[in-house]
Order: C-alpha cells, then sequence, then structure tokens
C-alpha cells in the first residue's frame, strides 16, 4: 500500500506571514517581512490551491520512501533588506536572543486523516520536538526523523522502503523546491 | 563653630556619621571641615564610583583607608545596545589587585558592565577572607572557572548574582565547587548560564542554606526539578524560574502547585523561558503576595497574560513583553492599583509591521489607572502629543518616562506633527522626573521645553532627535541636575559642546555618536578642559588622517581626577592638553 502524502498548508491570512531571517535585519517598508540572501530562507506565507494541487501530483512521481510533510511557502520574495541601525531599537542583546516573531502557526494536513491539524512552530526547540508533537497529532502514522531516514537507507535500504506507513518530513521552500526537513538548523 | 567642632570626641561623630549610609550626604558631611573630613574618611565604609576612570584605585584608598563594600560601573550604559566597540576598557582588575593589599576585609564587590577576568575573580577569593557579596551585572570576560574558584573559597559568601552577565560557560560543574559544609548562601542569581548545573548539587546546596531567599535560576533548569527546589527552600522570597516548556503532564503540574503553595513568603517572581500556559495556574496561589512580576522573557499571549496579572492587586513592578497588548495593560490597570514600576519589552523588535496589539493606548490606561505608577519603559510602534499630555495631567509623578517608538522619527500618528508638546507635557507636569528617554519625530523645540522644565533631570538619552546645536545648548544650559547624557544620531555639532564646557566638568559623562562633532572640536576641548577625558572612539582609523573638521563616529567625554587611562584600545583617542601640539 502506497504511503499517502501529507501536506502542511500555509494559512492564507496576513498575520501568520513569516518569513525567518538573521536578527537585526530589517526589510522595505512594504511590509513584506524580510528574507536575507546567501542562506536558505524558508519563506512561509500566503497559499494557492493550485500549487498544492500540482505538488501533491508531482510527489507521487518521487521516489521517496514514506509520505511527505510539506511546508508550503509564499511565492513573492522578499525585497531588498533596509541599511541596518546598529543598536536601534535598544534591547539588550539577552532580550533579542529571545526574540521570536508572532506565533508562527502552521497547518498540517494529512492525506487520510479527516481533519486538519495547527502547529506553532514557535512552541518547539528543535526538529525533534516538532516530529514528537506531530506524532502525538496523527497517532496512527509515524514520523521518521531525518537522522533515522538517512541512517536506515545507508544500512539497510531493505528494511526503510519496507516502513511503508513511516513518513519524512519535507518542506518546499521560496525557490519551490521540496527540501529534506532537518538540514537547516532549527532557529 | 570650629571650636564646637572640636569639642565632640571624634567617636562620637563617627558614631553620629554612622547613621548616615547616602553618599551624598556623607560627601557633605566632609566639606563641614578638615577635622570632619578626617574623621569621615576614616569611618566611610562603603563607596561607589560611577565611572571607574573617574578615579584610580589608588586615589580611593589613599582618601578611604576603611571600605568595606566598593560598587563600580565600567562602560557606557549603550554599551548595552552594542554601541562601544569590543575591547573599549572597564577593566576591574586592576582594582582588585590594589585592594587584594588596601581591603583585606573587603565584604562586597558590586560591578557594573566591567571586563572582569577569572584571574579578577581568583584574586577575590584569594584575597578577602570575610567576602560576602559578588555582584556581577552586564558583566563580561569570565568563565564558570572563575565561579568555581568564588565556590569553594568564600566561606561567607552570601550572595552571587550575575544579572545578565556574558560568562564562558565551560560546564555546570563550578557549582560543585560550594563545600559541604558552606550554609550561608542567601542569593543566587544564575539565569545568564547557559548550561546545565548538577540538580543534585543545586538541590543540596539549597537544602542546607536555610538563608536562602533568592534564587533565579537558569533555563537549563526543567519545570520537574522545580517542585523540589521549592519544596527544599519554602522560605524563598524571590525566585527566578527556569525553563517551562514542557507538554502539561497532570502529576508534575499538580506537585508543582502544591510546591508553590508552600512558599508562603514570595514576593518576586521571574524567569518563565519557553513557558506553557497551561503551566501558569500552578502559581496562581502566590499571586496575591506578589510585588514584583518579570515574564519578560515569556511568549505568553495577552489571554494568560491577563488572568495571571489580575490575580496580582498587590504588584509593584511588571516587566513583561508586548504580547499584553492594550487589552491586558486595561486589565492591569484595573487589577493593580499598587503598581509603580511598568516595563514592556517589544516582543518582535525588528519587524516593521505591528505584531501585536499594542499602542499608546495601553500606557494611557495604565497611567490613568494605577496612581502610584512613577517608572515606565515602554516601546510601542505609535504615539501622539495628545496621548503624551493626557499621560502626563493623569501622572504627574513619573521619575522615570522611557518611551521607544521602534521606528526612528516617527511622527503623532493623528497629526504628523512632531511629538514635542507632547514629551514638553511630560517634563512640564513632571516636576520628579530624573531620567527620560525620548523618540520619535522631534525638532529643537523639545529641547527647549526639556532645557525649561528638566531641572531635576539626571539622566538624558537621545537618537534620531533635533534639527542642530540649538537642541544640545538647551540641554546642556538648562538642565541643573543633569548628570548623564547619551546621545546618538542627532544633528548636535561643535558649537553648543564647545560653549557648555564647562557644563560638563559637572557631569558624570556625555555619549555621542554619529553626531556632527568634528575632531578639531574634540581637540580643543581636551585642551581646554583638563578635568575632562575627551575619547574619540573611531573604528575608522587615527582622527589625524583625517580633515579636521570631519566628524568623528563616536565621543564620550568624562570627567576625571585620574588623569587619562593608560588602558586604551587602539580605536580610542585621548584628546589631552598635548592633544593640540601634537604633530599629524
Amino acid at each position: 500500500m502506497s504511503p499517502e502524502n501529507r501536506n502542511v498548508e500555509m494559512p492564507e491570512s496576513e498575520e501568520t506571514k513569516l518569513t525567518l531571517g538573521l536578527p537585526g535585519d530589517q526589510s522595505a517598508k512594504s511590509g513584506i517581512k524580510r528574507g536575507f540572501s546567501g542562506t536558505i530562507d524558508l519563506n512561509i506565507g500566503g497559499s494557492s490551491e493550485d500549487d498544492h494541487e500540482e505538488q501533491h501530483d508531482s510527489d507521487d512521481d518521487d521516489v521517496d520512501v514514506g509520505g511527505h510533510i510539506h511546508l508550503r511557502s509564499s511565492e513573492t520574495k522578499a525585497p531588498e533588506a533596509k541599511a541596518q541601525v546598529v543598536g536601534w531599537p535598544p534591547v539588550r542583546v539577552s532580550r533579542i536572543k529571545n526574540v521570536k516573531k508572532s506565533c508562527k502557526y502552521v497547518k498540517v494536513a494529512v492525506d487520510g486523516a479527516p481533519y486538519l491539524r495547527k502547529v506553532d512552530l514557535q512552541m518547539y526547540n528543535s526538529y525533534h520536538q516538532l516530529f514528537t508533537a506531530l506524532d502525538h497529532m496523527f497517532s496512527c502514522f509515524t514520523i521518521r526523523n531525518n537522522l533515522n531516514y538517512e541512517r536506515k537507507m545507508m544500512m539497510e535500504p531493505a528494511s526503510a522502503a519496507a516502513n511503508g506507513m513511516e513518513y519524512v518530513p519535507t518542506y518546499e521552500d521560496k525557490d519551490g523546491d521540496w527540501m529534506l526537513v532537518g538540514d537547516v538548523p532549527w532557529k | 563653630m570650629l571650636k564646637m567642632a572640636n569639642s565632640f570626641p571624634e567617636e562620637v561623630l563617627e558614631h553620629v556619621f554612622s547613621f548616615i549610609q547616602s553618599d551624598k550626604d556623607r560627601n557633605s558631611i566632609s566639606m563641614v571641615c578638615k577635622s570632619w573630613y578626617e574623621i569621615e574618611r576614616w569611618c566611610r565604609r562603603r563607596i561607589f564610583v560611577g565611572n571607574c576612570y573617574a578615579v584610580s584605585p589608588r586615589m580611593v584608598i589613599r582618601r578611604f583607608p576603611e571600605v568595606r563594600s566598593i560598587e563600580l560601573k565600567g562602560k557606557p550604559h549603550f554599551a548595552d545596545f552594542k554601541l562601544v566597540p569590543e575591547g573599549w576598557g572597564g577593566y576591574v582588575y586592576p582594582w582588585i589587585v590594589a585592594m587584594a593589599v588596601a581591603y583585606p576585609w573587603l565584604e562586597e564587590i558590586r560591578l557594573k558592565r566591567m571586563v572582569v577576568t577569572d584571574e579578577s575573580l581568583e584574586l577575590i577569593a584569594k584575597s578577602f577572607k570575610n567576602f560576602k557579596v559578588l555582584v556581577l551585572s552586564s558583566c563580561e570576560g569570565f568563565s564558570t572557572d572563575g565561579l568555581a574558584a568564588i565556590a569553594a573559597n568564600c566561606r561567607n559568601l552570601r550572595e552571587l548574582d550575575l544579572w545578565e552577565s556574558e560568562v564562558d560557560d565551560l560546564s555546570g560543574h563550578w557549582l560543585s565547587h560550594f563545600p559541604d559544609t558552606y550554609t550561608s548562601l542567601v542569593s543566587l542569581n544564575i539565569s545568564c548560564l547557559g548550561s546545565e548545573v548538577s540538580f543534585s548539587a543545586l538541590e543540596r546546596l539549597v537544602g542546607r542554606c536555610p538563608n536562602l531567599r533568592s534564587l533565579r535560576l537558569n533555563p537549563a533548569v526543567p519545570l520537574e526539578r522545580l517542585a523540589n527546589l521549592l519544596r527544599q527552600a519554602p522560605q524563598l522570597v524571590e525566585l527566578g524560574t527556569g525553563t517551562c516548556l514542557a507538554e502539561l503532564k497532570p502529576d508534575v503540574f499538580s506537585n508543582l502547585a502544591g510546591a508553590f503553595s508552600g512558599c508562603k513568603e514570595l514576593k518576586s517572581l521571574s524567569g518563565f523561558w519557553e513557558v506553557v500556559p497551561a503551566y501558569l495556574p500552578a502559581v496562581y496561589s502566590i499571586c496575591p503576595g506578589l510585588t514584583s512580576l518579570n515574564l519578560s522573557y515569556a511568549s505568553i499571549q495577552s489571554p494568560d497574560l491577563i488572568k495571571l496579572v489580575s490575580q496580582c492587586q498587590n504588584l509593584q513592578r511588571l516587566w513583561v513583553l508586548d504580547y499584553i497588548e492594550d487589552v491586558g495593560l486595561d486589565a492591569l490597570a484595573a487589577s493593580c492599583k499598587d503598581l509603580r514600576e511598568l516595563r514592556v519589552f517589544p516582543s518582535d523588535p525588528f519587524g516593521l509591521e505591528p505584531n501585536v496589539a499594542l499602542t499608546e493606548q495601553g500606557l494611557v490606561s495604565v497611567s490613568e489607572g494605577c496612581p502610584k505608577l512613577h517608572s515606565v519603559l515602554y516601546f510601542c510602534r505609535q504615539m501622539s502629543n495628545a496621548a503624551l499630555l493626557t499621560i502626563a495631567r493623569n501622572q504627574p509623578n513619573f521619575t522615570c518616562f522611557r518611551l521607544c517608538i521602534i521606528e526612528p522619527r516617527t511622527p503623532d500618528y493623528l497629526t504628523l506633527q512632531p511629538l514635542d508638546v507632547g514629551f514638553g507635557a511630560i517634563v512640564e507636569h513632571c516636576k520628579d522626573l530624573q531620567r527620560l528617554s525620548v523618540s520619535g519625530l522631534l525638532t529643537d523645540r523639545v529641547f527647549e521645553y526639556i532645557g525649561t522644565y528638566g531641572k531635576k533631570l539626571e539622566m538624558l538619552s537621545l537618537a534620531f532627535a533635533g534639527d542642530g546645536d540649538l537642541g544640545l545648548h538647551h540641554v546642556l544650559s538648562g538642565c541643573e541636575n543633569l548628570r548623564k547624557l547619551e546621545i546618538r544620531d542627532c544633528p548636535f555639532g561643535d558649537k553648543a559642546l564647545l560653549d557648555n564646557a564647562a557644563k560638563l566638568e559637572t557631569m558624570r559623562s556625555l555619549w555621542m555618536s554619529s553626531c556632527s562633532v568634528s575632531y578639531g572640536a574634540c581637540k580643543l576641548l581636551g585642551q581646554k578642559m583638563p578635568r575632562l577625558n575627551v575619547e574619540v572612539i573611531d573604528e575608522r582609523g587615527p582622527p589625524d588622517s583625517r580633515p579636521e573638521s570631519c566628524p568623528v563616529e563616536k565621543l564620550y567625554i568624562y570627567r576625571s581626577i585620574a588623569g587619562p587611562r593608560i588602558d586604551m584600545p587602539g580605536f580610542v583617542w585621548m584628546m589631552d592638553e598635548d592633544s593640540a601640539l601634537r604633530l599629524s
């Protein structure tokens, strides 16, 4: 039985439009939060149903064993960052380290599950915690984390293929590429 | 009068002086006459040095031979926001070396914004047999090895407080260096440390110190451990929790709630990193007794904040993130009538769009509802003159008013005018205002108000404000009690500075960065004013290599009787009498 795809859709509302970037960057006044060049940008923003459908089809053709959790990305690229003002606003470094954006709620949809769930990415400090939480939410499925997956692939490709009901988390980045969750550091 | 002064035996005067603790009063006493100066200096036990470069260790020791407690401050305040380059100075080691010889009975060292090395800590641990209090506030340069030396050697240590310091955290093992015979701990603050300390060592330490009143844990202490610690120390008055991130487990929750309810003396709560709102009710039982609550590291949203804060009717101090929103501040104003101090920090300081519904209205509500409110630090994204006027009228008792509108040069959002009139109302109505930080769009007019009305003002912070020199002139010529002035990104130049040079000797310090003060003016100032240290801080290279009219990057001017310091790094140039004569 081929594993179903599991998709994570992004909410469309403005409040949950998100961009991850280095603390201290400021984007232009257009209101779109910043991205930064040179590193992988996990843009989580508005979605379109059409994109979702396309991705769903192409994923069926993927070679990956197991299903996918897709984190939808926004198609808009962030505008150029405004020049950084050092030391402004006047917030101590220790507070900046703790600064978090407003809740990053992310929709998780699994084909085959009767309803969607929402997950706050800020509640977790690591991919492992996120997977554990998703495990609890979708208790009929198991999420395989990145490390285990790679290890199994290297050592026992046969048994990896045999784990039919396990899922591999993936996300779509701003370039539209499907990436395995876990390569980029959590923060 | 002279006869009367001489007729009192010294011991009597000493006894009388011992009731006078404030530095200001002590200084006044010492100026009455020579014999009082002599008596006073021999019996002064506590010294406060607001700028460690204003005086040398040798001078302090020479005048005050019997000191038991010293407080030193190093870097300028703007160092907190990374405006002072790494390596600028503020080294405590020379002080420790001198005091190790001169003050073997030293009991207390309190340092703020200083560079403290392990070597310094080891010297402290070795030199002062009766050492009791070590407070390192916003310090850096030391590691947990230095802490281990303190723990191992200071048998009479009462207080170890690492408030917001940057520690090279090699391991949590240092805590285990407190010997089993050590029982005198009263206050421990390790909230800035990253690594895990041995929980069993911590529990044993807490368990054997019956006088422990204040315990601020670091984020590495998980929730499950907290209940045990609380049961070991139900006499705690101040608690900083560790991290609270955990799925809600009913048994952990009830254990924690039970432990908290046993802490009947608890007045202050802080910590709450990563707190899961479901655990908050565990502290409800002690909320009515709380006078101080620091939630500024907790990403709790306003509904949970409201539930919590509404139970703290005796709250006097609240530090919180702007997740509290206007609606939460309304609730605060309604429930906490004894509130004295409020700080609202930005949860998303670098975002451009507001992420929370916090506006000027929240501050208006609190100023209206809390009659004892006198100290405010408020970050927000919009402000109006009307709101500031209302706030000023509601609450003329402000002693500290710090408003940070996040986007520089933001005008009144209703009228698009500068906020001069609003801040003017604040200084006019709040006659006891000692500390003020302004922000938003401001012209020289606001400085006219500040100079006219800010007669009690001691510390003023300016950023992205003003039109020209006149603004600075108003402040320097009008604010009679000004001690610390810090300015960044304002178009202030040479004239106001040079015209008010004498004023600078009556102040502790002046910081100006990204302003328009020329190198030539700095040289002139250094030459004219021998009792000022005029430091040019410029990472672009020697100021001599640029035209004299070229503005300096940063300028730090402070009065000093110690002369130029000898520990300046390569990017700091001292302007002194010789500077005008030096060849380029």
